[in-house]
Parts: structure tokens; sequence; C-alpha cells
């Protein structure tokens, strides 16, 4: 008499975030923890307290101003596997912001990948998503709705472009309101092709696009926004959106607030946001995106987190795909 | 089709009147009159009929892009609004090859023969229409197939952009466009000439009344002020001309089949006048609850037992026109003589002056306002004296001064996900109130708090999820609201046997636990409320 073992899977959700108790490490987690691999810097996934954290080399000088100089971390290059108790573990690029990854763990033969946040778009200011073949593909679906579809960068940049030089024809600055970690960044690069006249920016995103350029990424000229006063014109500024309706803004006017997110696709966000512009523009995965990365993983078996978990599960089950939504404690993102 | 797609784009990425008056004037000034005047007609929100089925609409996307009914439902819960998912939906088809067909092609020819089509031909049409439009017309093209275009401008601004794109004369131009007109070039060009032709049974525009808050006494001094109740009625205007009788409700609707025995008692009063008033459901001197008077514009036939059954009266505060003679530019004072005369000379059951409160100070009408809710009134209306008929709602001369509404202490217990501007957040709530050891719901608010406020609720919303029933979620019963509300009625047709009037949201009741809440049987309470003679 032999009973076949049904095998544990390799990754958990616990209170404290996703946990592999072969390895004993969580990923991502949203309290300190004893070892925390990190997918990317923005403040959801790379949250302080943890004993040691893994990451990607790329992301270190961006990590480190976030989580602080005086953590540990171990920093590893794309590809380049590494062991944790009996699990292989490699971080592969997922195309969201610099230094983002994908997550792959290997284990008694079974394949894991932790997709964190990623997108399939053009964006030059990081490492381009990478399939990674896997048995298990955990899936982000912040925009897995079929309305989110997304237009190139170039078209949106030119639409940023245009309004601003609309703008400046009236007299009035333009203000972005811009995640500062990624989207900024991907703003100022797509503009170089339209324009060379400084953008201004706001000191949260300056910091940002600092250590962007100290990785080679090329960017429009930029300038301190708090070097400029009263009686600005005509300018074009980004800024973290919480900024813009605070008093900050206020030397800067009169003048117009456009925001860039995926969330403008939806004519009903646009006007509850209550900027005079949206434009669309997301560092998340679209609709065609999400069920073309599923297909090309290969995965047996895919869970859904961070967003549209239900509708994306569902219609990959309904697909001939073996899907189901994983409850974990990723808000939906505001600024996405 | 692209102009209007300009105009409408423009109009919804700006915050600023004045932007937004600018644009439609640029719209006036380039369209020709024969797509300008479908635009008046759009923008001034004038009756669309449905020319094809939502669900034919609805099932052609999906043809197109291959989605199941629930994956359709779920994108239309996240936008909020069926014509904007359909068209985001046709982008799924890739790249298109875009023309351009006049506005009034469209209104006129494609859309009406549309509907003449058998069901599976009007699909291959829309598919076919599809692939030559930009997401931005699908959108506008579809609000006007299921007649639910809104512009987004109140009816001021669009006749602002006129005036401002022609230099015509706006208090002309508001009362041509009152009442149906003909949808046509020519009268688009006529529209500036200040003469108006034939009968016309059109109302004058309606002058409101501002809110003021709790010091009337800045205002000046209480003789200036013609001081009345605010009556829970329906504001109106009933118009006499050449034999022929309207009533307008201030929507500046047709609501003459409502209310036969004002028609036959407006008959009596001599051609060419206007009265304007609040249309009371009335029985003897007592007045009884708005609940009454919608029972008879539910009904498209009013029945004489219905007529019966729901008395109303017509309570005049204004005359406006009297036996063909203009009396807006007058004083309040004068104009109010001639109704009272009127009123007195016609003597009719159905016809009344409202009644005139004399205070001698603003200390004693701050007293008398605490009697409102007893007498089912919402609060006072002050009026100067010597104040003439305005247009709309213009500050000054004529004032609302509100009671503060009631409230309650209520537990949130469903959450909806909002529609239009609010789209893809949990917006729209049912609170309840205790009965035995169960919550009860007895009400749905979805106004009173701050964008930050729904944000957050959405994200505790999503985290506190009991159950799904489509857009609907229960939550766990945890949260406090101070509901606020204006009328209360008793209501076999809602679960707690009780309706609210207006309820929203005053502010969460973080210090208080769901055990805290109120029950049934306070709001009951407060349904007990003494009614009192007027
Ligand atoms: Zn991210
Ligand atoms: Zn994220």
């Amino acid at each position: 008499m032999s009973t076949v073992q049904p095998r544990v899977p390799l990754i958990s959700v616990t209170p404290r975030g996703l946990y592999c108790a072969r390895g004993d490490f969580y990923i991502d987690p949203w309290e300190g923890v004893d070892v925390a691999l990190i997918t990317h810097a923005h403040s959801d996934h790379a949250r302080e307290g943890s004993r040691l954290y893994h990451i990607t080399q790329p992301s270190l000088s961006i990590i480190k101003r976030r989580l602080g100089a005086d953590g540990v971390y171990n920093t590893h290059i794309y590809g380049e596997p590494f062991t944790l108790g009996d699990v292989l573990v490699s971080f592969h690029p997922a195309g969201h912001i610099l230094g983002s990854a994908q997550i792959r763990l290997e284990c008694e033969g079974e394949v894991w990948v932790v997709s964190g946040d990623y997108k399939r778009d053009y964006d030059p200011t990081c490492m381009p998503f990478e399939v990674v073949p896997c048995d298990v593909f955990i899936t982000e679906s912040t925009f897995g709705l079929p309305v989110f579809v997304w237009k190139s960068i170039a078209e949106e940049a030119e639409a940023i472009y245009r309004w601003w030089q609309k703008n400046k024809d009236l007299g009035r600055n333009s203000i972005l309101a811009c995640y500062a970690l990624g989207k900024s960044q991907r703003v100022l690069h797509a503009l170089q092709e339209f324009t060379n006249q400084p953008v201004l920016l706001h000191g949260a995103t300056q910091a940002l696009v600092d250590l962007y350029r100290e990785q080679g990424v090329p960017l429009i000229a930029t300038e301190a926004a708090a070097d400029y006063g009263k009686g600005t014109k005509g300018q074009l500024i980004l800024a973290p959106p919480a900024a813009i309706t605070s008093v900050w803004a206020r030397k800067f006017g009169p003048f117009e607030s456009g925001f860039a997110s995926g969330w403008m696709r939806i004519r009903g966000n646009r006007r509850r946001k209550a900027y005079d512009q949206g434009f669309v523009i997301s560092d998340h995965a679209d609709w065609p995106a999400l069920i073309q990365t599923v297909r090309e993983t290969g995965a047996k078996k895919i869970y859904v987190t961070h967003g549209y978990t239900d509708e994306l599960s569902r219609f990959l089950n309904e697909q001939g795909h073996s899907a189901e939504p994983l409850e974990t404690l990723f808000a939906r993102e505001e600024d996405a | 089709m692209k102009r209007l797609v300009a105009l409408f784009e423009a109009i919804d990425t700006t915050t600023s009147t004045k932007n937004k008056v600018t644009h439609l004037a640029e719209y006036f000034r380039a369209a020709p009159p024969a797509d300008a005047i479908w635009t008046l007609y759009y923008f001034l929100g004038r009756k669309q009929k449905r020319l094809v089925k939502r669900k034919m609409i609805q099932e052609a996307v999906q043809e197109l892009s291959g989605l199941p009914d629930w994956l359709f439902e779920e994108s239309y819960s996240a936008v909020g609004d069926l014509a904007e998912t359909i068209a985001l939906l046709t982008e799924t088809i890739g790249p298109k090859a875009l023309s351009d067909v006049p506005l009034h092609i469209w209104v006129q020819d494609r859309l009406p023969s549309l509907s003449k089509l058998p069901d599976e031909a009007q699909k291959d049409r829309l598919k076919q229409w599809w692939r030559e439009l930009s997401t931005e017309e699908v959108f506008i093209l579809t609000k006007l197939l299921t007649g639910g275009f809104r512009s987004g401008v109140s009816e001021r601004l669009v006749i602002r952009g006129l005036v401002e794109a022609f230099q015509w004369d706006e208090a002309v131009l508001s009362e041509k466009l009152i009442g149906d007109w003909p949808i046509t070039d020519e009268w688009f060009l006529t529209l500036g000439s200040a003469q108006r032709e034939g009968l016309s049974l059109y109302p004058y525009p309606f002058f409101l009344a501002s809110p003021t808050d709790d010091d009337p006494g800045l205002l000046g001094d209480i003789s200036e002020f013609a001081v009345e109740w605010k009556w829970d009625g329906i504001r109106s205007q009933i118009v006499k001309r050449e034999g022929q009788v309207a009533i307008w409700s201030r929507g500046e609707e047709l609501i003459s089949q409502s209310f036969p025995e004002l028609i036959a008692m407006a008959g009596t009063l001599p051609d060419g006048t206007v009265l304007d008033g609040e249309i009371l459901a009335y029985e003897g001197d007592t007045a009884r609850a708005f609940a009454n008077l919608q029972k008879r514009l539910q009904r498209k036939k009013v029945s004489d037992k219905m007529v019966k059954d729901n008395p109303v009266v017509f309570f005049g505060f204004d005359c406006l026109q009297w036996a063909g003679l203009d009396l807006r530019d007058q004083t309040l004072k004068q104009r109010r003589e001639t109704l009272d005369k009127a009123v007195r000379e016609f003597a009719h059951p159905t016809l009344r002056a409202s009644h005139l409160i004399h205070c001698q100070t603003w200390a004693d009408l701050f007293e008398l306002r605490k009697e409102s809710r007893s007498r089912q009134v919402e609060g006072l209306m002050l009026k100067r004296w010597n104040s003439v008929y305005q247009m709309g709602r213009k500050k000054g001369d004529w004032w609302k001064w509100k009671i503060d509404p009631m409230t309650l202490d209520a537990v949130m217990l469903y959450a909806q996900a909002g529609h239009g501007k609010r789209a893809n957040l949990y917006t729209d709530y049912t609170f309840g109130l205790w009965k035995d050891q169960t919550l009860v719901p007895f009400a749905k608010a979805y106004s009173g708090l701050s964008n930050e406020e729904i944000n957050k609720l959405d994200a505790w919303i999503r985290k506190h999820t009991l159950e799904r029933f489509g857009p609907v979620r229960s939550v766990m019963p945890l949260k406090v609201f101070e509901i606020a509300f204006e009328g209360i009625a008793l209501s076999p047709r809602h679960k707690a046997g009780i309706a609210v009037r207006f309820p929203r949201i005053l502010r969460e009741r973080l210090d208080k636990k769901p055990e805290d809440a109120d029950s049934l049987a306070s709001a009951m309470e407060l349904l007990n409320a003494p009614t009192v003679q007027s």
C-alpha cells in the first residue's frame, strides 16, 4: 500500500505576505520579516523592517533611498540563480520600473514565478519583460478587464507635449501628476522625441530622476521647480499626485493639471479626480498583455493577485487555463 | 461628427466654466447650422427616443470582441457607463479606417434607418460603422442611439455660449428655447431675432432662490422681505393663453396631464396669464406628504378616482403675466397685489395665494422657523419686496432658509459601484437600523462624502466584503454613519416600512459601535412628530 502525497504548495499566503517555507523567505512582505525578496522598489512592495533583503542590482540605489542606507541588502544580477534553503532563486526583468523583477523559484523540479508588477509595453528606462516558462505563475491583475488597453507611450507623450505647448501659448503652466518612481522617468524619456525644452520637477521626483541618470538612463533636461518662483509661465512641471492639491502647486498658478495613469482610460475616473487632462500611461500590463503573458509562460496553474483577481481568473478558466484568485493585502493602486 | 466630439472632449477636459462657454461659442461659430441645431438640441437635454435595444448593441460588441456576458457586465460595472464600455471594447478590433460623416446625417438618416432593420442586420451595420469611427465617436453615437446623451453643461452655459458666439440677446434666446421648436437650420438662424411667432404656451424662465445659512439678518431689514413657508411641492408655472392652458414644472417639463382639476381651474383665468407657485398635496386645510403628489406624476393618465383620493391645490406666490401684460419688471410688491386680487376674484378651491408670514424681527422668525417640521415644510422663503422677476438662480433677492435635516445613526450593510462620475468605486451605500437583533435596510445614500473619504471607504469595502451579488457587495456590519434626510413617511414597499427623502451621509460616527446605532423604533418616533394645520 502506498499513498500519493499531495504536494505542499511552494508558496503560501500568510498574514505577513507570500511565504516560501522550503526556503524560509517572504516575497514583498507587508511587515518586517527575517528574509525578504523584493520584486521592486514601489512602496507597496518594498517595506521596511526586515533583517535581510534580496534585491536586484539595478534597484539597489532606489531601495536604499526608500528603506534606508543601513539595511542589509544582497544584490543579484538578472538571471543569476542563488540558493535559499531547498530553493533555487533567480530574478528576471519585469519591465515595470528600473530594477523591477519577477522572481523565479525552483524546487524539486517544479518552477514557480511571482510576477510582481509588470508590463509588456515599450519602456527603454528599464529592462524589458522576459517570459519565464514555469509550472505555476502568480500574476498581478491591476488592470485585468478588457476595457484596459493602452496606447503607445509615444502617442501619449505627444499628447502631453501638445497640451504643454497649448498652455504655454495661453500663459499657463502645466502640472502633470505622475508617480515619482518609474512613470515620471518614462515620460521624461519619451518627451525627448518632441522637444529639448527643460521640464521642471518637484523635489520628490527630482531625487528619483537623479538615481535613474546615475544608471545611464537618458532623460530630457530637467530643472528643480523649487528654483522657480511666482510668475513662472509656460512650464511643464512633474509632481507626485499628492502635491497637485497641496499649497506647493499654488505658486505655479495659473496652471492646468494633468494625470498620467492607467485609470485615466475611464472617463468617470478622469472627472472624479478633477484633473483637467488625463493621459493613459501605465507601468502595468493591460488586458491583452495579461492574457498573452499567461499563455506564454505555459504555466499549468495560475494564481491571480493584486487587482481584478476574480475577473481575470474566471476568464482564464473559461479559456481552458487553471486559475484561482489569491487574496493578498495589496490594495488597489490609485496612482498606477 | 468630429467637430461635436472635439467639443464634447474639450468641455469634458476643463473644469473652468469660462472655458466651457468659450468652447461652446467656438463650436457654434464654426459648425454648419444643420449640425449646430442638433448639438443645441442635445446639449439642452431634449428628450430623445431610444432607437435600438441596449441588448443588441451589447451583443454586437461582444461578438466583435469575443467576450462572455459576465465579463461585459464586469467591464460595464467598472466603467460605469454603457456607451463608454461599448466604445472602449470596440478598440479590440485594432486599427480603424476613420471617416467623418456630418452630425445631421447621423441623426436624421443613419441612426433612424438602423431601427428599421432586423436585429442581425442592425448588428452588422453597427460593426461596420465601428470600423470607421474613433472610440470617442462610438461613445457619442451610442449615447444618441440609446437616448442617454448628456452634455455635462447646464442649459445656461449653452445659452451663454450662443450669446458669446453671435451676440444674441440672452433673455430672448432663453425664452425661445423653452418648449418645442423645429430642429432645422433655418430655425437656428432665426434664433437671434427678437420676435416670437404664433401661439406660445411656454412658461417664463423660472427665477430660483439661493440657499442662505443661519444668519439672514445680514440680508437687511426683515420688513424688506416677503416671508413664506417653503412648501414641499412641485414648483410650477400655470400658463393660460388664447383659451389654452399648460402647466410646467421647474425642469420645464409639461405636467398638465397630471392635474386635470388645475387645468379646469386655470381655464377660467383671463388670456395672457402666467402664475408661478407650488402644487401641493392638500386636503381640507392640511398639506399632505409629497408621496401623494408623486402618485399623480407617475401616471400618464390620471383617473377621477385618483383626483378624488389625492387632492391638490395650486399655491400661487407670483404673477408673471396678467391679461396679456408681462409683469416681470414690476416689483414683487406690485405683482403680489395682482396675484391676491386674482385669487380673490376667481375664488376657486384649488387656487390659493401662499401665506405671508409677518414677523417684526429676525429673532421672531428664527423661533417660528422651528415649527417647520411640524408644519411639514422645509423652512422659509425670503423674497425682497422690491425685486423684479429674474431668470435662473441669481443671488441677492430670493433666498431659501432651510431647517436642519433629521438624522439617524445607521450601519452600512451594502455597497454598490457608482456610475458615471464615480465609476469603478464603491460609492452607493445601503444603511440599516436595528430591529430586534437584526439590521434592516432603511436608506440608500451616495452623497455626502469627500473623494478622499470615498477612496478610503472603497478600499475598506473591498477588504470587508461578505458576499458579492453582481455589482453589489454586502459588507461586515461594522461602520456607523450619521444619515441626514428631509422627510420620512410610511411605505409598505420598503423592507423597513418607512421611506426617507433625500438621504445623505453627514459623517462617519467613528465614536460609535454598530450596536450603538439607532433602531427602527427611533425612526418611527420621527414619523410620529405631530402634524399641524397650516
Ligand atoms: Zn509597482
Ligand atoms: Zn504593485
